[in-house]
């Protein structure tokens, strides 16, 4: 197939940055969109000219490196995959694709399709995570009695892979689906309550203080979310916020 | 009021007001549904009167809607500047209605609507009201020695410039209400086994009560 790509193109974060047109032909319906990508990029490195910088890593779905909001949806029109899983036949020859990178003012862009997205790794070094001692007599996570429901629930928040197309989606740029999942994993888990409460006023904290916006309940996240992370967990966190704060 | 400077307090607050605001919008309704009863007026003028005179509605409840209805403005719009900044450039293309209903990406724009609407249902009969009984001190409630408010209601509604004005604020109103009713308890923590029959039940208050309103309007104009 042919395609027409408009692309955002940005030589570094303080550039101002433009959307730019190529021509991209016989491109095969049962390639991946980073392989297309590959093949526009071979194509101007042929011409010597810079190649479109985007992120990727596992290319199977897991890492959550991929990004780029593809035809003003954040790892394109499919739903339930991540940007390497998205493939070509998604598209009809002749298409135009509008390529741009995640957007959000928490999100920086440092090079064309390529952002900034280490506010989320501070928002788990705030609190995501438990505090178990590992000097060889840690007890058997299995050894704990936990529900079914529970263990089902924690599991699905722990599938984020903290991609960012729910910030990327939202038209508020809120991270809360985000962060809800990060809670929701811990305070489902007996081994989450010892540091609950600090946990979620500390992430809270910090997302508000990386510049995120505040969820209007769109749902546009869970819907765009390679996992299907639920919008439950939003609801949870705000529950926990509202004990821990009223805790202390 | 820590808790109001997180995003999240935030979030509580502005459903807290709205759901506060949603009960207040069902007991108007419910008043004003009186006015079409068969009776000329009479249930309506009395509850009316009742509402407009009743130390506890007039100097308790009447403040607080007050300080409700203008804290969800404020913070609505408090809330929208902030979103607006965290996003300092817009894509070029957008495809929200892939994933998102039109009334929850615009309840900024139909909260306008009923903010001006607001502004107008003042003008016609909060102020007058306020003006007879805080500044005239006539709490009496009787014009010609009949108690007034039905004939005042019949008579605002007889100019079609109004009704037509007053329906266009209901259908956002409705815009607003299916969207921000299952919002406000999703953001208060509630998402569970019955968020799907609250989902069905939303859709009836939003839909029914900005309809039933227009029914009013309409009837009190077609039938004066």
């Amino acid at each position: 197939m042919n395609l027409t790509l408009k692309i955002w193109r940005q030589k570094n974060a303080s550039d101002k940055g433009k959307m730019v047109d190529y021509k991209i032909s016989d491109i095969s319906e049962h390639m991946s969109f980073l392989e297309m990508m590959d093949v526009l990029n071979e194509q101007i490195i042929n011409l010597g000219d810079e190649p479109v910088a985007f992120d990727h890593d596992c290319r199977e779905g897991i890492c959550g490196m991929c990004s780029m909001y593809i035809n003003g949806e954040a790892h394109g029109p499919d739903r339930g995959v991540t940007t390497c899983q998205l493939h070509m036949r998604s598209f009809k020859d002749g298409d135009t694709i509008t390529i741009e990178p995640f957007r959000a003012a928490a999100f920086p862009v440092i090079k064309d399709l390529v952002v900034d997205r280490s506010s989320f790794e501070r928002i788990q070094q705030s609190g995501g995570y438990i505090s178990v001692n590992t000097s060889g007599n840690t007890q058997d996570a299995n050894a704990i009695p936990i529900s079914k429901e529970a263990a089902d629930k924690a599991m699905d928040a722990a599938t984020c892979i903290g991609c960012g197309a729910c910030v990327a989606t939202c038209k508020n740029s809120s991270a809360m689906l985000f962060v809800g999942a990060k809670v929701s994993q811990y305070a489902l888990l007996p081994q989450g309550q010892v540091e609950a409460t600090d946990r979620v006023l500390n992430m809270v904290a910090q997302m508000d203080a990386e510049g995120f916006g505040n969820c209007t309940n769109t749902g546009a996240c869970e819907v765009e979310c390679p996992k299907g992370i639920s919008l439950e967990n939003i609801a949870r966190m705000n529950t926990e916020f509202l004990k821990a704060s009223l805790k202390g | 009021m820590g808790l109001l400077k997180s995003s999240i307090g935030r979030k509580f607050a502005m459903a807290i007001s709205a759901l506060f605001l949603m009960v207040f919008l069902l007991q108007h309704f419910a008043i004003n549904l009186t006015s079409i009863f068969p009776n000329e007026g009479k249930t309506f003028n009395a509850l009316s009167h009742f509402m407009g005179t009743n130390p506890i509605v007039q100097y308790a409840i009447q403040p607080i809607l007050l300080i409700g209805v203008i804290f969800h403005f404020v913070m609505g719009f408090v809330l929208e500047a902030k979103n607006w900044s965290a996003r300092k450039i817009s894509y070029a293309k957008n495809n929200g209605g892939a994933n998102s209903t039109w009334m929850s990406r615009n309840m900024i724009w139909s909260g306008l609507a009923i903010l001006a609407f607001m502004v107008l249902h003042f003008i016609d009969f909060w102020f007058p009201e306020m003006n007879t009984k805080f500044i005239q001190g006539d709490w009496s409630g009787l014009h010609n020695g009949e108690l007034r408010y039905f004939e005042e209601l019949q008579h605002k509604f007889l100019s079609p410039a109004r009704v037509v004005a007053y329906v266009v604020a209901f259908v956002f109103l409705a815009l607003h209400l299916l969207h921000g009713f299952n919002s406000a308890f999703q953001s208060v923590g509630a998402n569970n086994k019955y968020t799907k029959g609250l989902k069905t039940f939303s859709k009836i208050y939003a839909i029914g009560i900005p309809v039933g309103f227009i029914i009013i309007a309409l009837f009190h104009h077609f039938n004066h």
